[in-house]
């Protein structure tokens, strides 16, 4: 019984002892600021000998953990092997607080952003809409060590989507378009849509709609069996293809810019690669790369093939 | 001195102290979770187990099967099955099964053949039936080696429910991959460690039952030993 | 998941190049760890059992490395070994692989029976002459059963490194869930199935070019 309770004890000290010194070692070593905050500590760590170099030395490109934001990250990568820069790639590694952080160490050198999040990100009470305004805004909320490039004409954000044939019967094309059929068409979105949106398509397009779905996820199903007639779609949802919709413009912004922006860290970059990603930005537009993630969701076909064709394409590979 | 501050931080947050993101409701979610599992599993395991164990037919087979489960990579499996069956327990479930069956199965079979070729031969002498000697005689004798497969079991299980937040479903995960994906440290530290102190905790446990739990008889051979 | 099939064959036939891309980056994340758990779990093992005293806390403290969940523990360590790189996965795995290693190593020591032992002695082997002589190759066949649970389970772990931007197969597992694409998991899962298996085999070979009289004895006793 004796030896039961002494090894009882022994396990109990260990765990106690683990515990300790696990606090006692990660807190030694750690900076006051949050580690994963991108601080100090991480730009000592392991990654930080292979980026972060000046110009002539290796541009780490980077992308956040969903399938789009990979093909743009491998879009960019190739237009910039194509001009001859060292290129690395770091992609599907996580969200923006994360890869953000990593820009800030100089562990990458380019993401590809959205300017709308990222300033919403940065500066959560910035009302900012247009692409002029927020990418002003954003130059004034990054850090001195960053900047965005040229934004590009391509957008993922919400809109209002038609079927293309409600779109042709009533000749649609732009929100204030509605304005004489608001009142028989029943609009979808996601749960939150209503109670977020239903006030401002009122004050800012006169729009009052015969009803609202909360349609989540088979929004564009439901645009495609006719059970609703607008409905809120992300303008690069390859369903746009697929279904064949219509994605109304949108001129009073109520909907606020979403220009996909090269993000980068100024001390890793030359002129050479700056000129290649902003002749990416130069000719992405919203139409095409629905096309291509159509491809990478739907057709399965690799991101950077995908990328690769499309740069060779436009002229850029 | 930080890790104390995190912990401190994670420990006082209003949103972990009640509500769906609370600690104690994060916590039931996770030992349900690894609770299901487990049970699931032994429903499966043991009963076959004991069979093979006792009829000594496939112990090769089976040993080499729970060896190679035990390759099976549980991130894979999750995301396979939520794209088969849909974002649910079942989805989870499934992996966490084929986690734990492997232990309990060899721990099952390993314990029944563990038991005294004599013991056995005197209880069918003594005109006991077939069922008889495996559920009273070789169940009992191979309690102990039972209760250490439901340790290793529990203990892998527990760890790797968290798994089951990359697929957006609750449990101690979550706040190691929102920690991750908002960059508060301290939520993902604060994950770690209940999980960790689940884990010990459940050690603890089957060490107590082993100690109090088993007939008298299985604990004095053990003592002996 | 509309009309996707569980497999698109073709995908595999057109991207063998690249699963053999990220079977060999995970056979090195995996398995350099326990190559590196094994040379520390033998000079560990063998003071655990010069200084029994030193086994029991030990061993509870693995028993707690062994619980934490091996995302958890990647998250905390990227600020120290950086982002999506191969240190973050491996120094982990290492820990996981020495947490199985050190009871096998200390039990293959242990069983060298008191009487070998002694008659080693009487023979004239010296404290060191003995150690490598008699005790190491008698651990030999433990080490090796060690070896296969922890190559079996890092091979398994590693994959769940894709969750912080490297895990060689598991990346696969992240790409197919983020497209609703079963086809690339269901490679992943299969080629890790196949290199544990693979690994498996060469290690029960190993025993039998290392230590054949486990496997005679074995042999005679079945």
């Amino acid at each position: 019984m004796s030896t039961m309770n002494r090894s009882r004890r022994a396990v109990l000290l260990g765990t106690l002892a683990a515990l300790a010194l696990g606090a006692t070692a990660c807190g030694s070593s750690a900076s006051s600021s949050n580690p994963l905050g991108g601080g100090s500590s991480a730009a000592a760590s392991g990654a930080g000998s292979t980026a972060g170099g000046g110009s002539g030395g290796t541009v780490v490109v980077g992308s956040a953990n969903f399938p789009e934001n990979v093909l743009l990250g491998s879009i960019y990568s190739q237009a910039l092997k194509a001009k001859g820069v060292n290129v690395e790639e770091k992609f599907n590694i996580g969200s923006r607080e994360v890869i953000y952080g990593q820009l800030q160490s100089g562990n990458l050198t380019v993401l590809p952003e959205y300017n709308g999040s990222l300033l919403a990100y940065l500066d959560a009470k910035n009302t900012a809409v247009t692409t002029q305004d927020v990418n002003a805004a954003l130059a004034k909320a990054l850090p001195s060590s960053l900047a965005v490039l040229d934004s590009s004409p391509a957008e993922d954000k919400d809109s209002l989507s038609v079927a293309q044939e409600t779109a042709d019967k009533y000749n649609l094309k732009s929100i204030s378009d509605l304005a004489a059929k608001a009142g028989e068409f029943t609009i979808g979105g996601p749960p939150e849509f209503k109670s977020r949106r239903e006030q401002q398509f009122k004050d800012v397009y006169g729009l009052t709609f015969k009803e609202w779905k909360p349609t989540a996820d088979t929004t564009a199903n439901a645009l495609k069996d006719g059970s609703i007639q607008v409905g809120n779609v992300f303008t690069t949802d390859p369903k746009i293809v697929q279904y064949k919709l219509v994605a109304l413009s949108d001129p009073k912004n109520v909907f606020g810019a979403q220009n996909i922006t090269p993000l980068v860290n100024k001390a890793g970059l030359d002129a050479t690669a700056t000129a290649a990603l902003n002749a990416v930005s130069a000719k992405l537009d919203t139409a095409g790369l629905t096309g291509l993630m159509k491809r990478v969701s739907v057709d399965k076909e690799d991101p950077s093939t995908v990328a690769r064709d499309w740069l060779k394409a436009n002229g850029l590979a | 001195m930080n890790w104390l501050n995190w912990l401190s931080d994670f420990f006082s947050d209003p949103d972990h102290r009640s509500g769906p993101d609370s600690i104690l409701h994060r916590v039931s979610e996770h030992l349900t979770l690894s609770g299901e599992a487990l049970l699931y599993a032994a429903l499966l395991a043991v009963p076959l187990g004991l069979l093979i164990g006792y009829t000594g037919r496939g112990v090769n087979v089976v040993t080499a099967l729970a060896g190679a489960a035990r390759a099976l990579p549980t991130l894979g499996l999750v995301t396979l099955a939520v794209l088969l069956a849909g974002v649910g327990d079942t989805a989870v479930l499934f992996p966490l099964v084929a986690l734990a069956a492997p232990p309990l199965l060899v721990a099952a079979v390993e314990g029944v053949r563990g038991t005294d070729p004599d013991v056995r031969d005197a209880a069918r002498g003594i005109g006991l039936t077939h069922s008889q000697v495996l559920l009273q005689v070789c169940l009992p004798s191979a309690a102990p080696t039972l209760l250490a497969g439901f340790r290793t079991a529990t203990v892998q299980v527990i760890a790797t429910a968290t798994v089951a937040a990359y697929v957006g479903l609750g449990g101690l995960g979550r706040y190691v991959i929102d920690g991750l994906a908002t960059r508060q440290y301290a939520v993902t530290v604060g994950g770690a460690l209940l999980v960790v102190l689940l884990a010990v905790g459940a050690q603890l446990f089957f060490a107590l039952l082993a100690r109090f739990a088993l007939p008298p008889g299985v604990r004095a051979q053990r003592r002996a030993r | 998941m509309d009309d996707e099939p569980i497999v698109r064959w073709y995908w595999i036939g057109d991207h063998l190049g690249y699963l053999g891309n990220l079977l060999a980056d995970h056979a090195v994340i995996a398995l350099v760890p326990v190559l590196i758990g094994l040379l520390l779990a033998v000079p560990l093992g063998l003071a655990c059992a010069r200084f029994p005293r030193l086994y029991q806390p030990l061993s509870a403290v693995f028993n707690i490395v062994y619980a934490l969940p091996s995302l958890a523990v990647f998250v905390v360590l990227i600020p120290y070994t950086g982002l999506a790189t191969q240190a973050t996965v491996m120094f982990p795995l290492t820990f996981y692989a020495l947490a199985v290693l050190l009871p096998t190593t200390v039990d293959g020591l242990r069983a060298v029976p008191d009487s070998v032992r002694q008659a080693a002695t009487a023979m004239g082997y010296g404290p060191w002459h003995r150690l490598t002589a008699v005790e190491l190759p008698a651990a030999v066949p433990y080490l090796i059963a060690g070896l296969r649970v922890a190559a079996v389970s890092s091979i398994s772990l590693a994959s769940v490194g894709a969750l912080v931007g490297r895990g060689g197969l598991g990346y696969l597992f992240v790409d197919g869930f983020q497209r609703t694409f079963p086809t690339p998991i269901v490679a992943g899962i299969t080629l890790i199935a196949v290199l544990a298996l693979a690994v498996d085999l060469l290690l029960v070979a190993a025993r039998r070019l290392l230590a054949p009289w486990a496997v005679r004895e074995q042999g005679a006793g079945s």
